[in-house]
């Protein structure tokens, strides 16, 4: 079976229309079958359900994203609770440890995103100890490694090679993305999985993180936003007097 | 004994408002090899601009076939060439430059 790639990060300013679709018909042109779109949390459904007619006519399937950057592990749980059934996705920008800690162990949250700057870099044995368990998974934007250079890309591959050997220990799944605003940032599937090779992943491990990783987060969610799952393991068959 | 060398030959889309001249683009290939994998690296590659057509936006690139990772990140890691902006994306990968060509056929007539 042909192998079918997700971009779950193209992160462009929403209420530009113009620059929204180019960026979304760059990454049809580039090979990618479903996006993800990081959306504010307060984003009027009128500005999600543009960005679906788009996606429809370029044949993408487009999943909605929120990034959270809370400043506490308990603003985290007040936003969790308000946006989680609101998008498909949920990243968390983890700014402190005590965020990360949360994150990690919190069965909502399904994306891990730490910060380039090595004091205040918190993926370490203990995050990833508790998010192995709840399934959440470390995510990598590779246009990060593309746009930095000289001393700071050094510094950036150093660290992310870090955390993927961490990941990779206690069995976090990894989801490699782009993290473009521009279409100049994006780049095709298996480009992405070359430069992967750079933090130490190999081609399959890459692939992998670019197309299976992405895709259980995906189904895993929308089997739970449906209206038809009542709790873990438990959905509605069938619906009517007949039953 | 010496045994033959085996090549991988690139065919990369050039994506750029202001197409690059070909002296740039190969400036610019070899900065971003030497930049990631430094000169060391940069002499296992052994690349060489094979082809480079500025009307129909692509270039043909040889290397050794245990350098193709490093060269596919390298291409990808470009983002400027003389100032302006622009990316690179292989389309295909081949052993000999005879296949390369004939499934470069079918992508062109494809793309038409």
């Amino acid at each position: 079976m042909r192998r079918t790639y997700i971009d779950l990060h193209l992160c462009p300013s929403i209420d530009q229309t113009e620059r929204v679709k180019a960026l979304l018909e760059k990454s049809a042109e580039m090979g990618y079958s479903a996006v993800g779109i990081a959306f504010p949390v307060e984003v009027e459904e009128k500005h999600i359900d543009e960005t679906k007619k788009i996606c429809c006519g370029l044949g993408l399937d487009l999943v909605t994203r929120a990034d959270l950057a809370p400043k506490s592990a308990r603003d985290l749980l007040a936003t969790l609770k308000k946006v989680r059934r609101k998008f498909e996705v949920i990243a968390v920008y983890c700014n402190s440890r005590e965020v990360a800690i949360q994150a990690a162990k919190d069965r909502r949250v399904d994306l891990l995103l730490f910060l380039n700057d090595p004091r205040r870099h918190f993926f370490s044995a203990s995050e990833a100890k508790l998010a192995s368990e709840k399934s959440a998974c470390l995510e990598i934007n590779l246009s990060q490694l593309i746009l930095s250079e000289g001393l700071s890309r050094i510094r950036l591959m150093g660290m992310l090679r870090r955390d993927v050997m961490v990941a990779r220990k206690f069995g976090v799944p990894i989801v490699l993305s782009s993290g473009a605003s521009e279409p100049y940032m994006l780049r095709r599937p298996l480009d992405y999985a070359s430069l992967a090779y750079l933090i130490g992943l190999d081609l399959e491990a890459a692939n992998k993180a670019l197309s299976e990783a992405p895709r259980s987060i995906v189904e895993r969610n929308r089997r739970k936003l449906s209206p038809d799952y009542i709790c873990p393991g438990v959905y509605v068959i069938k619906r009517g007097g007949d039953c | 004994m010496l045994g033959r060398a085996r090549r991988r030959y690139i065919l990369a889309k050039i994506d750029s408002e202001m197409m690059p001249s070909e002296r740039d683009f190969q400036k610019v290939l070899w900065s971003s090899i030497i930049r990631l994998f430094g000169e060391y690296g940069a002499s296992h590659a052994d690349i060489s601009l094979i082809e480079y057509n500025r009307e129909a936006r692509y270039a043909i690139i040889r290397c050794q076939h245990n350098a193709l990772p490093m060269v596919r990140a390298a291409l990808a890691a470009i983002l400027k060439a003389d100032g302006d902006r622009i990316s690179v994306h292989v389309l295909l990968v081949s052993g000999t430059l005879k296949a390369l060509r004939r499934k470069m056929q079918n992508i062109f007539i494809c793309g038409e």
